[in-house]
């Protein structure tokens, strides 16, 4: 074969790696997501208070929810119930929730007086918006999975209030395979799904700038060494 | 080693607290909850950050 045609091949193969849905969505991804975009290195400098680790501290309380969840999966109810080491777990497991909601609504404020869905940032509030009402779900299908007489009463008293709404047709608390299924299953991996999606997109859109005070704009998006090189 | 004088500091084993006010009714175990969300909320936005650690 001549070079020439050599090339023809070449460009074609290439032509038609380019069209290939892999390498478009690839394209795609990596346009939006730069490593160094993902994984940053440095933080701009207007990050320096404590205000912005509440975020980072849910995802630990969360890490810890499905850590211990799943070792109470492993081990099952009679377990959780008596032995001290079960005990202990379960103990974890409804502490790291308290944590888990503890610092996801000091986030919320946080993020809500910095009217952080400024700069085309609305999908990162309402990924977080949503996180929050199913994490809500979550934690409600985990009180009445206890199976003790407090989950019994709660369901019990539960079905009346969700009867009310008109969700009684779809979602039965006093049914516990269902509970336990959409506490276990269903509702953390919604959780956890739109918790990678929020993470995914603070890190495209970038953490939010302050409002400006008195009418000085603060500089956008810069990292710690251009915006603060002291 | 027992933690048992940790279950002495607050009797768990009775009904719990309610505070009523007008139409609000609230436990008292939820009060200290969002007082404590308040407090540790103000706490992070007046605390000073340690930025000298983390200049470069």
């Amino acid at each position: 074969m001549s070079t020439t045609k050599d090339q023809t091949v070449l460009d074609q193969e290439e032509a038609e790696l380019a069209r290939q849905w892999t390498g478009r969505i690839r394209r795609l991804l990596v346009d939006a997501l730069p490593p160094d975009k993902l994984l940053p290195d440095r933080q701009p400098s207007y990050l320096s208070s404590w205000i912005y680790i509440f975020g980072a501290l849910t995802i630990g309380g969360l890490a810890l929810v499905i850590l211990t969840g799943t070792v109470l999966a492993l081990e099952g109810p009679q377990w959780w119930h008596v032995s001290s080491i079960g005990l202990f777990v379960n103990s974890m497991h409804l502490w790291s929730v308290e944590f888990f909601f503890f610092f996801m609504v000091i986030h919320l404020w946080g993020k809500f007086f910095m009217a952080a869905w400024r700069g085309n940032r609305q999908l990162t509030w309402m990924t977080g918006v949503v996180t929050f009402f199913f994490s809500i779900g979550a934690g409600f299908t985990g009180y009445v999975s206890q199976t003790n007489f407090d989950s019994q009463w709660i369901a019990t008293q539960a079905k009346d209030g969700i009867n009310a709404t008109g969700a009684g047709a779809f979602v039965n608390a006093l049914n516990f395979g269902q509970m336990l299924m959409w506490h276990i299953v269903l509702l953390p991996a919604a959780v956890v799904a739109l918790t990678g999606l929020h993470i995914l997109m603070v890190r495209h859109k970038g953490i939010v700038t302050p409002i400006e005070v008195n009418g000085t704009e603060v500089p956008h998006q810069g990292t710690q060494s251009e915006s603060d090189p002291s | 080693m027992t933690l048992s004088f940790l279950a002495a500091l607050i009797n768990l084993d009775k009904p719990g607290v309610f505070l009523h006010w007008g139409v609000i009714q609230i436990s008292l175990a939820n009060v200290i909850v969002i007082g404590l969300m308040v407090a540790v909320f103000l706490l992070a936005i007046f605390i000073p950050f340690d930025r000298k650690s983390r200049r470069r």
